[in-house]
């Protein structure tokens, strides 16, 4: 295990290179760059604020500036937000993102399953045709769509409930209130909790015609128990090798989810740094994401060797 | 196919004369009509394509005509919100700077469909080559070919093509190849996995010994046998990059005015949503109508040609 732990550490430290070196060039293979603006400033005023920050030297020579600094845990001076470091940036922006994030992954992951065992126990009937419909829609509508819809029924119209009339908010994070992120969290799930479903049910009707739980029955197992104990641990295995994808899904998502809500997290910073050229924030934004998705395809696949144990991790 | 055919003996010959024959293909087009969602998305999906193609001669507008009297009209038949007196003749109302929405939504179904088609056949070409290569010659080579799709997996693409598209000036046909060189990486398992498969088949090994080189092989046998998990794949990317596209489109990156994609579409009806909602819902039921289309399709491909289900 730990022999394991050790040689998928070491095996991600190449893909991060790779990440971290594609970027790189690719950045600087573009025309223009973060200094350039319709205001023209006196070429030595321009020379100094590049050389400031290394831009005047060769294309490979920054790349090794910037290497060496990476390796002592320096993701560099945000270009473009004065006074700040994008490790600075990226402390700010992460446990907002995480936040909004891994909320809807756990809201998803709980309402995908019980959808699917629902209309797996249920399946060919109305429940399961139902179920899988509103599946459907879930994938075929982007965030995009559902999220301004949302907001306008719940946000601008608002809902009556118990005789009292609410409105969610539809913008903005308050420091992380509950009612800001019941609206972004949602429209980040609805996505996840189609496909979980869908992938649940799927297995769980294969799972459901196998020998042992037929065996179960016959024995007098009762169907609760059948289903939480003896078929899910075998009907969740194709959903935790999902979870990869799925986080790499919900972070891409959260890109949109942000901009649409005006969520402060770090997709924003990277959509913003994009446009403005701020390469060192791009490169910290893309190091970090790359980073998360790579430890949680990890985890991933302890938690599958966990639940199933003719896997072995070796 | 062929191959197997060509090395059926005689005797079966003369036994397929007397019943009538039915190869896979006719076996799985048979159950593909047989699947009414499918059908159905077909025929809807072929619809929305031909008023695509014809958009200039369904429409009495151009999609770039401005017209700043009918700025954000409705419908003439729609019952909530009196249309403009010029309102009439506009089905699916107008935009914000008054341009005729019908003939933009079409056009950006334009995009869209393109968009989706091209990119998908980027995909297909790099990742069934590269996949029916790394299946075909095994050994480390397959294992090396291999290890580099699983870095490719992990990073996080999409930044990939945002940079992209933010650094090279929103070039369109950045934008197809972009998006294609994303999908590739699952189109090429797929294939690799197929190929490890066929190549142990006696009909590869006949055409060795009959000296044929192994990129012939690649291509005249290996290639034609894995087709079918590829067309339910590719049924099912083509959706995949529409949304993808539309998805930049919404952040800004993606297809430049005047022209327009149902991602644009729906950022700019977002926007005016509580004031004029047509412009959100019709760009976005033809692309929610055109993914389930192409979902249903896909699955209607994969029970056809994988009857084990059945």
């Amino acid at each position: 295990m730990a022999g394991y732990v050790l040689r998928r550490f070491l095996g991600a430290l190449p893909t991060l290179f790779l990440i971290v070196t594609l970027t790189f060039f690719m950045m600087h293979a573009a025309p223009g760059g973060p200094f350039d603006s319709n205001r023209r400033l006196p070429p030595e005023v321009e020379h100094n604020i590049k050389a400031a920050y290394n831009l005047d030297k060769p294309v490979y020579e920054q790349y090794l500036i910037y290497l060496d600094r990476l390796a002592h845990g320096d993701l560099g001076p945000s270009f473009k937000n004065k006074d700040f470091t994008v490790a600075q940036l990226i402390g700010i922006g992460l446990p907002v993102s995480a936040t909004i994030g891994l909320s809807a992954m756990a809201l998803a992951i709980f309402l995908g399953t019980l959808l699917g065992i629902w209309a797996a126990l249920r399946q060919n009937h109305w429940q399961d045709y139902s179920v899988m419909t509103i599946a459907m829609i879930g994938i075929t509508i982007p965030s995009f769509v559902t999220a301004p819809i949302l907001s306008l029924i719940f946000g601008v119209y608002g809902i009556s409930l118990f005789g009292h009339e609410f409105s969610l908010p539809v913008g903005g994070w308050n420091g992380g209130a509950f009612a800001n992120m019941i609206l972004p969290v949602t429209v980040l799930a609805l996505l996840q909790i189609a496909v979980i479903a869908r992938l649940v049910r799927g297995s769980m009707v294969e799972v459901l015609r196998a020998n042992y739980i037929r065996t179960a029955r016959a024995k007098g197992v009762p169907t609760s128990r059948i289903v939480f104990r003896h078929a899910l641990r075998a009907a969740v295995l194709p959903l935790v090798s999902y979870l990869g994808p799925a986080v790499a899904g919900i972070l891409t998502g959260s890109l949109i989810v942000e901009e649409i809500f005006g969520i402060p997290g770090i997709g924003r910073y990277f959509v913003q740094g994009a446009l403005n050229r701020d390469y060192t924030l791009m490169m910290g934004v893309v190091i970090c994401y790359a980073t998360l998705i790579i430890a949680l395809n990890f985890l991933a696949d302890i938690v599958y060797a966990l639940l199933d144990p003719r896997v072995r991790l070796t | 196919m062929t191959a197997t055919g060509s090395t059926a003996g005689a005797e079966t010959m003369e036994l397929a004369q007397g019943v009538q024959g039915r190869s896979l293909w006719v076996d799985a087009r048979r159950r593909l009509f047989r699947n009414r969602a499918a059908m159905a998305s077909i025929i809807v999906l072929g619809l929305i394509t031909l008023m695509a193609v014809l958009a200039p001669l369904l429409s009495a507008y151009a999609y770039d005509e401005i017209n700043y009297d009918i700025v954000s009209c409705a419908p003439g038949w729609w019952p909530w919100a009196a249309p403009c007196s010029a309102g009439g003749s506009h089905w699916f109302g107008t935009d914000a700077v008054g341009r005729d929405l019908f003939v933009r939504v079409l056009y950006g179904a334009r995009v869209s469909l393109a968009v989706g088609l091209v990119a998908t056949l980027v995909s297909l070409l790099i990742g069934v080559l590269y996949g029916a290569t790394a299946g075909y010659l095994g050994g480390r080579i397959d294992g090396l070919m291999m290890r580099v799709v699983d870095i490719l997996y992990s990073l996080p693409f999409i930044f990939f093509v945002i940079i992209l598209m933010v650094l090279f000036d929103r070039n369109f046909v950045l934008l197809f190849v972009a998006i294609g060189a994303v999908e590739w990486l699952t189109m090429a398992r797929i294939v690799r996995g197929q190929t490890l498969s066929i190549k142990q088949k006696e009909f590869i090994e006949a055409a060795r010994a009959g000296g044929v080189s192994s990129f012939s092989i690649i291509r005249r046998h290996i290639i034609p046998n894995v087709v079918g998990p590829v067309v339910v794949y590719v049924t099912l990317t083509v959706p995949g990059v529409i949304l993808t596209e539309s998805f930049l489109s919404f952040l800004g990156l993606g297809i430049q005015e005047p022209l327009t994609s149902w991602g644009v579409l729906i950022s700019d009806g977002a926007n005016e949503m509580e004031t004029a909602p047509w412009m959100l819902i019709f760009p976005a039921l033809f692309m929610a109508v055109t993914l389930f289309c192409f979902n249903f399709i896909g699955d209607g491909l994969r029970d056809a040609l994988d009857p084990r289900d059945q």
